[in-house]
């Protein structure tokens, strides 16, 4: 077991609008990015997020050695809610994540 | 190809307040570009700056970067023209910056024309469309009703390629625009002069954060070259680097999708895109596709005042309360609940956040390690100000010597400020994720034309 961030290259997450998140994921090369994409799960992110995976859209990016997760943000930017103006701290739960 | 159908526009930094490169930016105008285009900002900092028609940046560092960029084109005699003025592209910041840089013009004893470009919607306009069935919500748009739409205190169109093409044909030296999409500003004057639209829209894209598409993404400066079958990016500081992966990493960067991109009038598609290296340090890019989408449609953003919120913080370095936080934090709720009611204030929220345990991601924090000590933020939303701040007075004596049970010594937290309360005014939300329908592109938004005449 390891943490996800210690496996890749950097993890990344920020609004995409203020209505969506984006999280990416860069991988150190193609064998690294098959790796993970094959282990990462959908439904194991979506549970990070407290979410459904329905509602989590997943890029496979082999060209880039990416993957990219987008989201509806868990609160809308800068409701009573949302402690995270910019939403780049939620890459922390990816880093911190044992795959 | 002759030299007529290349288009090249310079991109000084990501949006206007973000430090460049000072030589980058000078060397960018020995090149000779067409236009000097830059962002003047987006909805990334929050609602406030939409819902109050304000800047977040001071007045005086604005004008000082202004400054400088008038001063690039006035050495080269070329437009500059800036997107989504002041933060949130509305008439008063689109009335901020013509300000500035009409008291810029008359410090220098300059002769400018300035082209001013409005995105402001009034309630009534958005309502029309929502009835006439011609409004439609995009993916996790919150729901609307005709009230929030009235709520709002300010409501503005984001303008697309044609609409800068109209400020730009003006002739104009400066154009301050309101709200645009980011792109817009870039590949409005490619798409005018007949270069390849995917292209113009791609590198509109790669460009709209400066230099963050190549290895040094501080220099800010990048010049794009647009012709009839891409585009190339190169950037301008001797430091910074665009290569394949630079680029087509940056599709990635705040787009919820990395290959469609939605804009007024039609969609990019990357898919087909080819990165390679043109020379060492700059990047080609062809075969990108736009496809037109009609009825013509523009997205709209709207804020509204959601509450009025007061914030009190108090810091726990008492090892037994900060071993305890979830007990203690449970009981001030149960007095604060027990103290309202008592008072019949019903609609006041209470959120306290545990600074230091779980305050940025709440319920989704996986790391449950200790610290010795904690930051309670406990923060107040009511329908009015006085009724929040009121709130967080009533909380004040239990904040600060709540113990954790009855048998102890009453203790006292640290209170870093008095008072201990402090009110931070309406909060704002956004309230529209939506598309318009619009007969024309100008349908919606206002063009005039202002002449400065260096006094003297």
């Amino acid at each position: 077991m390891a943490k996800l961030g210690t496996l890749v290259h950097e993890i990344r997450s920020k609004n995409a609008g203020p209505f969506w998140l984006t999280i990416d994921i860069f991988c150190h090369g193609f064998d690294n990015f098959s790796e993970v994409s094959e282990k990462l799960s959908t439904s194991k992110v979506a549970a990070l997020f407290g979410t459904n995976k329905t509602h989590i859209k997943r890029f496979n990016i082999t060209e880039l050695h990416v993957i990219k997760f987008s989201l509806p943000r868990p609160h809308i930017q800068g409701v009573r809610l949302d402690r995270d103006m910019h939403g780049a701290s939620f890459a922390c739960l990816l880093e911190e994540f044992e795959l | 190809m002759t030299e007529k159908n290349v288009v090249k526009v310079l991109v000084p930094a990501g949006a206007l307040g973000i430090p460049y490169d000072k030589d980058a930016l000078a060397k960018g105008l020995t090149f000779k570009p067409d236009l000097i285009a830059i962002d003047g900002g987006s909805t990334d900092s929050g609602p406030f700056y939409l819902g109050t028609g304000t800047s977040k940046y001071s007045r005086s560092s604005t004008k000082s970067d202004w400054g400088e960029l008038m001063m690039a084109r006035a050495k080269i005699g070329v437009p500059l023209l800036i997107g989504t003025a002041g933060t949130c592209g509305t008439s008063s910041t689109v009335d901020w910056l013509v300000d500035i840089t009409k008291e810029i013009a008359s410090e220098r004893h300059e002769t400018l024309t300035i082209a001013v470009l409005k995105s402001d919607q009034s309630a009534a306009n958005i309502n029309k469309a929502a009835l006439l069935g011609r409004m439609h919500p995009l993916e996790g748009a919150p729901a609307i009703t005709s009230e929030i739409i009235e709520d709002c205190t300010n409501i503005v169109a984001l303008a697309g390629a044609e609409q800068i093409q109209q400020a730009l044909a003006t002739g104009a030296d400066i154009i301050i625009a309101g709200r645009t999409t980011d792109t817009a500003i870039i590949a409005a004057l490619p798409l005018e002069r007949g270069c390849h639209n995917g292209a113009a829209w791609h590198g509109a894209k790669i460009a709209e954060c400066g230099a963050l598409a190549t290895t040094n993404p501080n220099s800010g400066v990048v010049l794009m070259e647009f012709d009839q079958t891409g585009f190339t990016i190169f950037p301008m500081s001797d430091n910074a680097s665009a290569t394949p992966q630079t680029v087509s990493a940056h599709m990635l960067y705040e787009n919820s999708d990395p290959f469609i991109l939605h804009e007024p009038g039609g969609y990019l598609d990357v898919t087909h895109a080819h990165y390679y290296s043109a020379t060492e340090r700059s990047v080609r890019v062809e075969g990108s596709q736009w496809h037109d989408t009609t009825p013509y449609c523009v997205k709209v953003e709207g804020a509204r005042i959601s509450g009025y919120q007061t914030v009190s913080f108090v810091l726990i370095r008492d090892n037994d309360y900060v071993s305890h936080i979830d007990e203690w934090v449970s009981g001030l709720e149960t007095v604060f609940a027990s103290k309202m009611y008592d008072n019949g204030n019903n609609d006041v929220a209470l959120e306290i956040r545990i600074i230091g345990k779980n305050a940025t991601l709440g319920a989704l924090e996986t790391d449950m390690a200790s610290t010795h000590e904690l930051g309670i933020m406990a923060i107040f939303t009511a329908p009015t100000q006085a009724k929040a701040n009121e709130a967080a007075k009533i909380l004040n004596p239990h904040l600060l010597h709540m113990p954790l049970t009855e048998d102890e010594p009453m203790p006292t937290f640290a209170f870093p400020f008095s008072p201990a309360e402090t009110d931070r005014g309406p909060l704002y939300e956004f309230c529209l994720h939506h598309v318009c329908e619009l007969d024309t592109p100008m349908a919606w938004f206002s063009l005039d034309v202002i002449e400065v005449k260096a006094d003297g």
